[in-house]
């Protein structure tokens, strides 16, 4: 599947196993993106959340 | 009216050890729920939440996110793992050191300090060298080797200066003189799923994975184990991932507990699913909590 960056408008590839919630990278500005919905072939994306202090395991 | 699932994975990032816990239990014929943790709006009057899972397996990367979802979902009935009890402790350095130590469970010297004025006097309690640590924070983050005064005051000074209050809790743990890998135990229940040493990189001393460390099969000791079976024995029974180093001068020692146990790498040295481990540990306690209540019902009947 492909959608196109929000930063940038670069295609970004999303692989057909992907899940709700999986993250995906620009390959041309680096921006994360978060899996927002998948629908019949497409997918939807959303600015993923930046690393917090609290974040680990 | 949609069927009420037993298991759910709740998540607000899904990396590679959600969609591998997913996949074993689509193996196993069990059928879940992706819970975004991101999503959730629930009341706090502890009304049963039908919409929600019967057993939720918690593996939020936020450790506050986690642990105040996991107390939600327990005042609410549900069954979580790990537990909010365990998630705290796990996820506060300061509280696993304190219960590790005050129950044996042999863990390097550590010493806190509340303010930049009485860091020093921790420091100094510790010794030189030794390594400062956030109390809250993984991968690595923020660990930093002390070995001289200078920089000791150079990083309690950078620290006040970051106006932040869980910055003027210091904790200062003496350095162990390990070769230069530690261990990574998998423990669910009571068992260890996966040993492995976890190698740092050449660039980085730290071992983390994340950092770029690798991992190699470590052999399950009788010493290791014992260790292992003392820390779950204090910190609680769940999916835990146990980092201990090897002190040539006293055996191993216990330096981390982690709440939401991050497995890839260990999985690279391991013939075994460790997440289906996990979820055979899940599912069998979602079986012992079925049979009380079948067995309540038998007796109202």
């Amino acid at each position: 599947m492909e959608t196109k960056c929000l930063e940038c408008d670069a295609s970004v590839h999303v692989q057909d196993d992907a899940v709700v919630g999986e993250i995906v990278t620009c390959p041309d500005c680096g921006a994360d993106y978060e899996v927002a919905a998948l629908n019949n072939g497409t997918v939807t994306i959303k600015l993923a959340e930046s690393v917090k202090e609290d974040w680990g395991e | 009216m949609l069927e009420r699932k037993s298991i759910g994975i709740l998540f607000d990032r899904v990396r590679w050890e959600e969609k591998e816990l997913g996949r074993q239990l689509e193996i196993r014929g069990l059928s879940y729920d992706m819970i975004d943790a991101k999503s959730q709006v629930l009341p706090l009057d502890g009304s049963p939440l039908l919409s929600l899972p019967q057993t939720i397996l918690g593996r939020c990367v936020s450790f506050y996110r986690g642990l105040n979802l996991a107390s939600v979902f327990e005042a609410h009935g549900i069954d979580t793992i790990n537990s909010s009890k365990i998630l705290d402790v796990c996820g506060n350095k300061l509280l696993t050191s304190q219960i590790l130590a005050r129950n044996g469970v042999p863990t390097p010297k550590t010493v806190v300090a509340f303010s930049s004025e009485s860091a020093m006097q921790a420091i100094e309690r510790v010794g030189f060298p030794c390594v400062m640590k956030p109390i809250v924070g993984s991968w690595g983050r923020q660990v930093v080797p002390i070995r001289d005064r200078e920089t000791a005051e150079a990083l309690i000074e950078m620290r006040e200066q970051l106006n932040d209050s869980m910055q003027t809790i210091f904790y200062f743990q003496e350095m162990i003189k390990r070769p230069p890998r530690d261990i990574r135990c998998i423990a669910v229940g009571e068992e260890i799923v996966a040993a492995v040493y976890r190698y740092s990189s050449a660039e980085n001393w730290k071992t983390n994975v994340a950092l770029g460390g690798h991992s190699e099969p470590c052999k399950v000791t009788p010493e290791l184990e014992e260790t292992i079976l003392k820390t779950v024995n204090v910190i609680g029974h769940g999916v835990l991932g146990v980092d201990l180093m090897e002190n040539p001068e006293s055996g191993l020692v216990v330096h981390e507990v982690n709440g939401t146990v991050e497995f890839k790498g260990a999985q690279s040295a391991t013939d075994y699913s460790i997440a289906g481990r996990i979820i055979d540990y899940v599912t069998s306690k979602r079986s012992k909590l079925e049979s009380p209540r079948e067995t309540v019902k038998a007796h109202t009947d």
